[in-house]
């Protein structure tokens, strides 16, 4: 069996990043992790309608991919996709009013959870057909290159997704014309109760770069800081018109497919082993060592985080709900 | 008689015919151990294995076209879609390959395939997952559609899908699965092509498709108390269609409303409205009413997605404006 490329560790900011840029990454996990709990309260006390699919766990792949592009770069997302919206720089507020369904989310209660768009952000929107944001990107992608913006693409997907046959036709048209895209799969290692092992038989979802001729990377998707970097090199060549790059984040969700699947398929030691590598205090640790941040100041973020959640879901809850004929509006045909 | 959920008839049928022939396999996602999202495949994996009760990866173009060929081959596979909204992933191999290999091979091929899968709004899933597309299906020759409203239907016309030589849409509805009804004890099927008249009634006929046939039969139960006597009618399959059935309660009535959640424009109560229009107008008292779903995606918000579909109250309020 071929090996993909080794992990890069995040050792290798060995020439030191900027402590902004640390700090940032851990607010941006910060602000998801909390947000996801949130939600995933609210919705089991029957507050949000609709699916959950919570993003508990995976914190570090959209903050490190997110950090490393601009804000007028272009990302499409997938049905578990709140963490790459906050990573991207959305509002907490308007996105819980999103989930409750109000007239002051991001898409006016239209949406909902699985939906979650903000185009002036560069969010080209969360989907809900699994793999149908991948060639969507690479559209945007192709934009981008004739409009000669410098803009680059990152499209989120799960390892699921990448047995889609969109996933194929888009990786190899990008390929064909050397569009700036970053194709980014994060494995979670299941998509709903199948096992990636059980979708492919393979080691890595990365080792496909190979067949289209493009660099697959795998990388620890619960080290923000090896994200990022993997991230930045592949977004500068990217920009340089050096094309695609396929990133796999090896990361896990930590609860099951939605919110009130128990994920039973699972074994328990694998999601206690996941756990304890909760990629938060892994990094926080990080942070402290490297003396990018003290204890309190770490506390500190904690509180404005928590209540910067808290206030967004004040904020949704007395947003207006929609009027039934709203339903009418934003539709041409 | 005994009393089981929408979801287990489902299985019943698939577990039954599994028993019966040998050739009947199922595939589709997560519907081995997990049991399937909706449940209804649940302990059939247990009971025959991997082989026969198989999981696949995510991709819904290969479950479809994998099902086809196994099918021209001589198996009888079962296959889920798990939401009617992702076939348009597989709508080339249901489409122009299951529909069209027997009659463009001149009669060779043989495709007993079933495509399982489910439809329908009410639970806040925004346009992606709350379509209601079994007209897309009954456009095209070569496909059979049922859409089951009871367990006893579900289990009856699948068992009929799974022994029909034709592919098949069964078209379930995910607020169903978890609905009780009566089902015959023993062996039964159901047969293609005949409605079921679910309440007689000689003042409005009201035609309703999937889970509008409990709308519908709720409206009647309203309307009754004010002395309004409504006949409901469930086609059961739209292909083929018992329009026989339609006809003879229309001729009878006068009054036609036909009730879908799927978007009103051509949708299928447009096809039995021109069917009825060709062979009963002058039966017609009054323009006959479609209560259907608006033409708009299915929003995300409760509110704004009950708007959208029609309920009990739609279908009073049209069968009084026809008195
Ligand atoms: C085309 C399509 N098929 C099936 C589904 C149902 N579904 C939603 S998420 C999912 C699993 C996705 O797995 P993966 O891509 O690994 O993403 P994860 O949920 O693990 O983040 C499935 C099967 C869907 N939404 N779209
Ligand atoms: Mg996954």
């Amino acid at each position: 069996m071929p090996e993909a490329p080794p992990l890069v560790a995040a050792e290798r900011a060995a020439h030191p990043l900027p402590a902004d840029l640390l700090k940032g990454l851990h607010r941006t996990m910060l602000r998801i992790r909390r947000f996801e709990e949130r939600a995933v309260e609210l919705f089991l006390t029957q507050e949000l309608p609709g699916f959950l699919h919570s993003y508990l766990g995976q914190e570090a792949s959209a903050a490190g991919v997110c950090a490393a592009l601009r804000r007028d770069d272009y990302i499409t997302s997938t049905h578990r996709g709140h963490g790459h919206v906050i990573a991207k720089g959305l509002q907490l507020d308007r996105m819980m009013a999103e989930l409750y369904g109000r007239t002051t989310g991001y898409c006016k209660g239209k949406g909902g959870s699985m939906h979650i768009a903000d185009f002036s952000r560069g969010i080209l929107g969360a989907n809900g057909i699994v793999g149908g944001g991948i060639p969507i990107a690479v559209g945007a992608a192709l934009s981008a290159k004739m409009r000669r913006s410098g803009q680059v693409v990152a499209t989120f997907f799960g390892d699921g997704a990448s047995s889609q046959g969109a996933f194929h036709e888009a990786a190899n048209l990008a390929s064909c014309w050397t569009l700036p895209i970053l194709f980014v799969c994060e494995n979670n290692q299941y998509a709903v109760s199948t096992h990636c092992g059980a979708q492919m038989r393979i080691p890595d979802v990365a080792l496909r770069g190979a067949s289209y001729g493009f660099p697959g990377i795998k990388v620890d998707g619960n080290d923000p800081v090896a994200v990022y970097l993997v991230t930045s090199d592949a977004v500068e060549r990217a920009r340089a018109g050096g094309g695609p790059t396929l990133i796999e984040t090896k990361t896990y969700k930590w609860l099951g497919h939605y919110v009130g699947d128990p994920g039973a398929y699972r074994p328990k030691e694998e999601v206690a082993g996941w756990k304890a590598n909760d990629p938060l205090p892994r990094y926080e640790r990080y942070l402290i060592e490297r003396g990018v941040m003290g204890e309190a100041e770490i506390e500190a973020v904690r509180g404005e985080v928590h209540a910067e959640v808290e206030a967004a879901v004040e904020f949704a809850r007395s947003s207006p709900l929609p009027r039934p004929e709203d339903a009418l509006e934003d539709f041409y045909a | 008689m005994s009393e089981i959920f929408y979801k287990e008839a489902v299985r019943d049928a698939l577990r039954e015919e599994m028993l019966r022939d040998e050739r009947v396999f199922l595939l589709g996602l997560d519907i081995g151990r997990f049991g399937g999202t909706y449940k209804a495949t649940q302990g059939l994996w247990e009971e025959f294995g991997g082989e026969r009760v198989r999981d696949t990866p995510l991709s819904e173009a290969a479950i479809a076209g994998c099902a086809v060929g196994a099918a021209m081959t001589g198996l009888r596979p079962v296959a889920e879609i798990m939401y009617i909204d992702f076939t348009t992933i597989a709508m080339d191999q249901i489409v122009n390959q299951a529909a069209k290999l027997g009659y463009m091979s001149g009669g060779q091929a043989r495709i007993p395939v079933v495509f399982r899968t489910q439809e329908g709004a009410g639970r806040s899933s925004a346009a992606q997952h709350a379509q209601s597309l079994e007209a897309w299906f009954a456009h095209i020759p070569g496909l059979k559609v049922a859409l089951p409203a009871t367990p006893g239907d579900a289990k009856g016309l699948l068992k009929t899908a799974v022994r029909d030589d034709a592919p098949v849409m069964f078209i379930e509805h995910k607020l169903l699965y978890n609905t009780r009804g009566e089902v015959p004890e023993g062996e039964y099927t159901i047969p293609f092509g005949e409605a079921r008249i679910c309440r007689e009634g000689s003042d409005v006929t009201v035609v309703a498709l999937s889970r509008m046939v409990l709308r519908a039969l709720e409206a009647a139960d309203r309307l009754a108390g004010e002395g309004i006597r409504v006949e409901v009618i469930d086609p059961r399959t739209i292909v083929p269609l018992d329009i026989d059935t339609i006809v003879a309660s229309v001729e009878k009535t006068g009054r036609l409303v036909v009730a879908h959640e799927a978007y009103t424009r051509c949708g299928f109560g447009a096809e039995i409205a021109a069917q009825v229009m060709e062979r009963a107008l002058y039966s017609l008292e009054k323009p006959l009413k479609r209560v259907c779903g608006k033409n708009l995606p299915v929003p995300f918000a409760p509110v704004m997605e009950n708007f959208v579909i029609p309920g009990a109250d739609d279908i009073v309020r049209a069968v009084k404006e026809l008195l």
